[in-house]
């Protein structure tokens, strides 16, 4: 039996401070799968993201976005996050006075959830930083540890990660895939899992760490290809180019 | 009458008495009514009516549990009802009675503060007025703070206040000050001198907590002077409603390697006027400064200044003023850092912001499931949060727990 669909997007175009970004994109999250969506700078990608997430600057045209049934385009993004879609930011702001073990507990409380603060801080090797402003001169690994830290507070069934990999030691990789995979549930039977993830990937690396059941690729805001071995999408793009992937049967 | 009368003063203050203070918006003094200060009294603090008590607690001052204390002192009005230390080699009493003590201590009367500065400090001399004294004895370090609560309790009064710190050396000195009113829409003065010396090796933190009214105007004016490696820390809090507040207190390091640090946080509420800033000036070699402030309008008015001037080589001194508008109130945010050097080798730098809240940290923490209220109220509360270096843990926990409280008030 195939999982039931967690995500579904239809014909979706969006549009940036007055300029068009993405248009008709269809894509399908099941529940329980990773999916990653490959492409070159500028090719919409953060926009896809943003737009999930439900931030007002990204403007839906068209298309509709659906998450666990219920019809979430116009929903804000907050209440998007309490209903369980969280986001791994590149480039995350620093809130002056605001403390990482804060916002960890911010995390805890919007979902309802139990975790324990100096275990989540722990294991994502977060403990020194809980005192500190949150993202105020961390390091590029430290920012993605944050991120993580914090979506593991919030355990949502949707996590949307933002190149995960961009800016992140060799060292830190290993521990960002891990963290990873067990906010995906990796460790969980297929068809016991119920956390989904949307990667965005510039170079591919998290590949390495974490399994990805569906690849796509973005360009020029359209989704030219589409696949159910990102690793084979990952060689095609490596080999050809993003251009060539149009030619790619979209499966 | 409390003391006796130093003619020198009096004729400075005579000629300064229609003297108009070259900041903030003029009072008419014979608006309000002038009293002499009776005779310190010695209430117990058990005895003090619970509201008063209550408004006291808004402003940080405890009489429910003096434990946690090296000493108190309440001043109602003009008049001082209570006074206690508890702790050996710090003292703290009335200033007429200090001055019928020590002989000595007309040497420090308006050295810090000046007596015709305007009408104001003017009135506080003529007045006559009492206030507290405060002293470490020479290497005595107080173990709890010293609290102490200036209270306007009559209506239309003129609060006239004298206090006089004093750290010798090597000492260590906390102290809390308190200022509150007893009922909500009473107009009042409230003019208070405080004169801080604070000597070699000495250090004297000092948290002054608002706690005005609508009607209430206040024109503090503060002075310090600090000896070689001196160490003055202000921490000056107001975030419920006045109807105007000036004041620019300043610290003098005179010393070497003398330090002087201020931090403000400052609210101004729909018809509040602030204007308020610190000074400091950099005279003797190594000397240092570092003066703060977080102001935040929701429709009042601040004007947050700043000066900070080096005159000796090798001094450094740093001014930081961030303001924050909140809402569409016509809030107004004004700040006004200055600096002035006039000897090579000074480092003095400053940075001022005045801005909204950014939105994009508001839909960061959105994103985490906080609503936009929850999120705006995390985000101004972070930037209210200044790490304040060098006070001792308790009380910066009591500091941040006033704080939060008014907070509370806020949203």
């Amino acid at each position: 039996m195939s999982a039931p669909d967690l995500l579904v997007i239809e014909d979706l175009a969006v549009s940036v401070d007055g300029k068009d970004i993405l248009h008709g994109i269809n894509l399908v999250v099941k529940a329980g799968e990773t999916n990653v969506v490959f492409g070159p700078n500028g090719s919409g990608k953060t926009t896809l993201m943003m737009t999930i997430m439900g931030f007002p600057r990204y403007q839906v045209e068209r298309g509709k976005i659906t998450f666990k049934g219920v019809d979430v385009t116009h929903m804000p993004v907050d209440e998007r996050a309490r209903l369980g879609i969280g986001m791994s930011f590149q480039r995350p702001p620093v809130v002056k006075g605001v403390k990482t073990g804060d916002m960890v507990k911010a995390c805890l409380k919007a979902r309802n959830m139990t975790g324990d603060l100096a275990d989540l801080a722990e294991k994502t090797h977060m403990t020194e930083f809980l005192n500190r402003d949150i993202n105020s001169g961390f390091s590029g690994g430290e920012i993605k540890r944050s991120e993580l830290l914090q979506l593991l507070a919030q355990t949502p069934e949707l996590v949307l990660l933002d190149e995960p990999e961009s800016g992140v030691d060799l060292e830190n990789i290993a521990l960002i895939g891990e963290l990873i995979n067990e906010l995906l549930q990796k460790g969980c039977p297929i068809h016991q899992r119920c956390r989904s993830g949307l990667i965005i990937s510039h170079t591919g690396h998290i590949l390495d760490y974490v399994n990805a059941s569906t690849g796509y690729v973005l360009f020029n805001g359209r989704i030219i290809s589409c696949g159910a071995s990102p690793r084979d999408i990952l060689d095609n793009i490596k080999n050809k180019g993003y251009q060539e992937c149009a030619t790619c049967p979209i499966k | 009458m409390s003391h006796k009368i130093n003619p020198e003063f009096q004729e400075k203050a005579k000629k300064a008495k229609d003297k108009k203070a070259s900041l903030g918006k003029d009072i008419d003094l014979s608006s309000y009514q002038s009293e002499g200060s009776g005779s310190p009294l010695q209430i117990a603090p058990g005895d003090i009516a619970a509201e008063d008590k209550h408004r006291m607690l808004s402003a940080g001052v405890m009489l429910d549990d003096l434990s946690q204390r090296s000493g108190t002192f309440i001043q109602k009005d003009n008049t001082p009802i209570h006074h206690t230390a508890s702790q050996e080699g710090i003292e703290v009493m009335a200033t007429s009675e200090a001055l019928k003590k020590y002989e000595w201590l007309e040497e420090y009367l308006w050295k810090a503060v000046q007596v015709d500065a305007d009408k104001y400090t003017a009135h506080v001399e003529l007045n006559n007025a009492d206030g507290y004294f405060i002293r470490a004895l020479p290497g005595k370090k107080s173990v709890f703070p010293v609290q102490a609560c200036l209270y306007l309790a009559k209506s239309k009064l003129i609060q006239d206040v004298h206090n006089i710190i004093i750290a010798e050396e090597g000492s260590e000195l906390h102290i809390i000050t308190g200022c509150a009113v007893a009922k909500g829409r009473e107009p009042g003065l409230h003019l208070g001198v405080s004169e801080f010396y604070i000597k070699k090796g000495a250090k004297v933190t000092f948290s002054m907590i608002h706690s005005w009214s609508p009607e209430v105007e206040v024109r503090p004016r503060t002075g310090a002077i600090l000896e070689e490696d001196a160490q003055f820390m202000s921490n000056y809090v107001i975030m419920r409603p006045v109807h105007s507040l000036q004041s620019y207190p300043s610290a003098r390091c005179v010393g070497k390697n003398a330090t002087a640090r201020f931090n403000s946080i400052l609210v101004a509420t729909p018809g509040s006027h602030i204007d308020t800033g610190s000074k400091v000036i950099l005279e003797g070699e190594g000397s240092k400064t570092e003066v703060i402030s977080r102001a935040i309008t929701t429709g009042g008015t601040i004007v947050a200044r700043g000066y900070i001037e080096g005159a000796k080589p090798d001094v450094k001194g740093h001014l930081e003023c961030s303001g924050l508008i909140l809402g569409d109130n016509g809030g107004i945010i004004h700040a006004i850092p200055e600096l002035k050097g006039s000897i090579a080798g000074v480092d003095l730098s400053h940075e001022a912001a005045v801005g909204k809240i950014a939105e994009e940290e508001v839909e960061y923490l959105m994103a985490r499931g906080l609503t936009r209220e929850e999120a705006t109220a995390a985000i101004v509360r972070g930037f209210l949060n200044v790490d304040i270096v060098g006070l001792p843990a308790e009380l910066n926990a009591e500091l941040k727990k006033a704080i939060e409280e008014s907070e509370g008030e806020l949203f």
